[in-house]
């Protein structure tokens, strides 16, 4: 195959990802909408207004680039996972394995498109944002940038649950019980600063404070960790996570025997 | 002689430790219509997955039209084309969807693989479900979706694994003669099936797989020609309260006029005919209690079945 006949090939998984998300917007993209409108309304406005200052900022202006943030990670992880294990269950995965498009090509057509689906969930959430507070970008590259990169990294975790899951109750065990309480605990609502320094330190174990603060540094300008350390971090999470799941998808794991 | 497909020293171990293949080697020639038979779980998916590649070779080799799938998997795959035994496309998507999507992963375009699947959606009969869901046809039908997926990029290898399995008869016929048709084309087809009618009607040549091992390889015709004794049903005007006895022939009386008779090739029909004349018989209409083949295929899997308990 030549490099246009796997533009082709990678076209078409993309084209397949974005328009089974968006053939089911009910389930896909509605409801972080309204659960995010929920957040906005009785964090921000309601308890918010009591809360008063937190980094400098009012409290919705603050939880704002977090709740945008645990939008793009949870969607970008749950459009993957689910997408390739219902591949995987329905066996039409088989219409991959037999044909031949490589397994980079695979594994970036179902990446992105859950990427697709994480930032389209993410700009929902900021305009709907815009009801409640006043958004006022400080640094476009690094929002933009480490909103992408967010999303490709947790597509390609949810790529690899997909690849372990045996049954529909292993591609929520991860997202229930790790991927929201890391996001919960990244600082989404809070400060680490309010935290005694010993959980200051555990919380910096968590990778997606990295994000979050990266995030909310590109849009407020203020973070609790180095951003470009951060910056870092996620590259090198990524690099090993694709290559991890190529390697998995090379050795066939869990779709061949 | 161009190879269209070469299998050698083929082995398989499962996980659990189950040798499904126990190092098979057999050849299909460009342009065959060749039959890989054998019993429920000789080996035959087992030996199809490994060239398709879903399932993954313990040791041995597998060349498509000269490519080894080792060495250039990606040219191997471009000539062969798979239809599984099971359904395995998804329920929800649209009918022609599937073939377009399909063609996109062989990065042929949309606009060609558009055409190409309106040519097989009507020539497989399934034009009037093009925009319904793949969850609502018929068994049948999925089943020649699944011939028209794998049509796509004009495979020159097509394995079709049981494809009319759970089909009714008229449907089969009309599924032989589009294979017919497509091996007269130049597609070579290696089928599995379990109607031996079937594999005697439109193979040449034929590969019987038991427990992992190949016990026979040889021409469809050569095979038939090892058939030594055919036993046939005839239906005579005259009903009987017993066998009548014909010198030379094993005979069995099943119903009140209805014979059962064991022929030796080298006996021939005539002599049964006169006979059957001598005690006053007429005959009104005659068949093979079995296919021919199915008698052989018997015959080899139990002949396997008893050196091994031997």
């Amino acid at each position: 195959m030549n490099a246009h006949d796997l533009f082709i090939a990678f076209w078409t998984i993309f084209r397949r990802e974005v328009r089974r998300f968006t053939r089911i917007w009910p389930q896909t993209l509605l409801p972080p909408a309204i659960t995010m409108t929920l957040y906005f309304i009785i964090f921000g406005n309601l308890i918010g207004s009591r809360i008063g200052e937190m980094g400098g900022f009012n409290y919705m202006e603050y939880i704002v680039p977090g709740l945008i943030m645990m939008s793009v990670i949870t969607n970008s992880y749950s459009n993957v996972v689910s997408s390739f294990y219902s591949t995987k269950f329905q066996r039409s995965i088989e219409e991959l394995l037999v044909s031949p498009v490589p397994n980079w090509i695979i594994l970036s057509g179902f990446v992105l498109g859950g990427v697709v689906r994480g930032l389209g969930v993410g700009l929902i959430v900021t305009l709907l944002s815009l009801f409640f507070t006043e958004l006022q970008v400080q640094n476009l590259l690094v929002t933009i940038t480490i909103v992408f990169l967010t999303a490709v990294l947790f597509a390609l975790g949810g790529f690899i649950n997909a690849v372990f899951a045996n049954s529909f109750d292993d591609i929520s065990i991860i997202p229930t019980f790790v991927l929201t309480p890391l996001t919960y605990l990244g600082g989404v609502f809070y400060s680490i600063q309010l935290l005694p320094e010993f959980w200051q330190g555990v919380s910096q174990l968590n990778p997606i404070l990295y994000m979050v603060n990266t995030f909310r540094y590109g849009i407020l300008g203020v973070s609790d960790i180095n951003v470009g350390f951060a910056f870092m971090m996620i590259l090198l999470f990524i690099g090993g996570l694709f290559s991890y799941a190529l390697y998995l998808l090379q050795n066939g794991k869990g779709i061949r025997s | 002689m161009t190879l269209a497909l070469t299998v050698e020293k083929l082995h398989k171990v499962y996980g659990n430790g189950f040798e499904a293949l126990k190092e098979i080697s057999f050849d299909v020639a460009e342009g065959d219509f060749f039959a890989l038979l054998g019993p429920n779980g000789a080996g035959k998916s087992t030996t199809l997955g490994i060239v398709s590649s879903l399932v993954n070779k313990t040791s041995g080799k597998v060349s498509i039209f000269g490519i080894d799938i080792d060495d250039n998997l990606t040219g191997a795959k471009l000539n062969l084309g798979v239809v599984p035994q099971e359904f395995n496309f998804n329920m929800f998507e649209n009918v022609k969807d599937i073939l377009v999507t399909q063609a996109g992963y062989y990065g042929i375009k949309r606009s060609v693989a558009s055409e190409r699947a309106d040519y097989y959606l009507k020539k497989l009969g399934l034009w009037e479900k093009r925009n319904g869901a793949a969850r609502m046809l018929s068994g049948g039908m999925k089943r020649r979706l699944m011939i028209a997926r794998a049509l796509m990029h004009d495979p020159k290898l097509l394995i079709l694994d049981e494809p009319t399995a759970g089909v009714d008869i008229e449907l089969r016929r009309s599924m032989w003669e589009f294979l017919r048709e497509l091996n007269t084309s130049g597609t070579t087809i290696i089928l599995t099936t379990h109607y031996l009618e079937e594999a005697e009607s439109l193979c040449r040549n034929i590969a019987i797989i038991d427990k992992g091992q190949i016990i026979k390889n040889t021409s469809m015709r050569s095979l038939l020609q090892q058939l030594t004794t055919e036993t046939f049903i005839l239906d005579i005007d005259t009903s009987l309260s017993e066998a009548p006895q014909l010198d030379g022939y094993v005979v069995r009386l099943i119903a009140d006029n209805v014979l059962e008779v064991d022929v030796e090739k080298e006996q021939g029909l005539n002599s049964l005919f006169e006979r059957l004349q001598a005690h006053n018989l007429s005959v009104r209409s005659m068949r093979n209690k079995s296919n021919r083949l199915e008698e052989l295929f018997v015959s080899l899997v139990d002949k396997n079945l008893n050196q091994d308990k031997a």
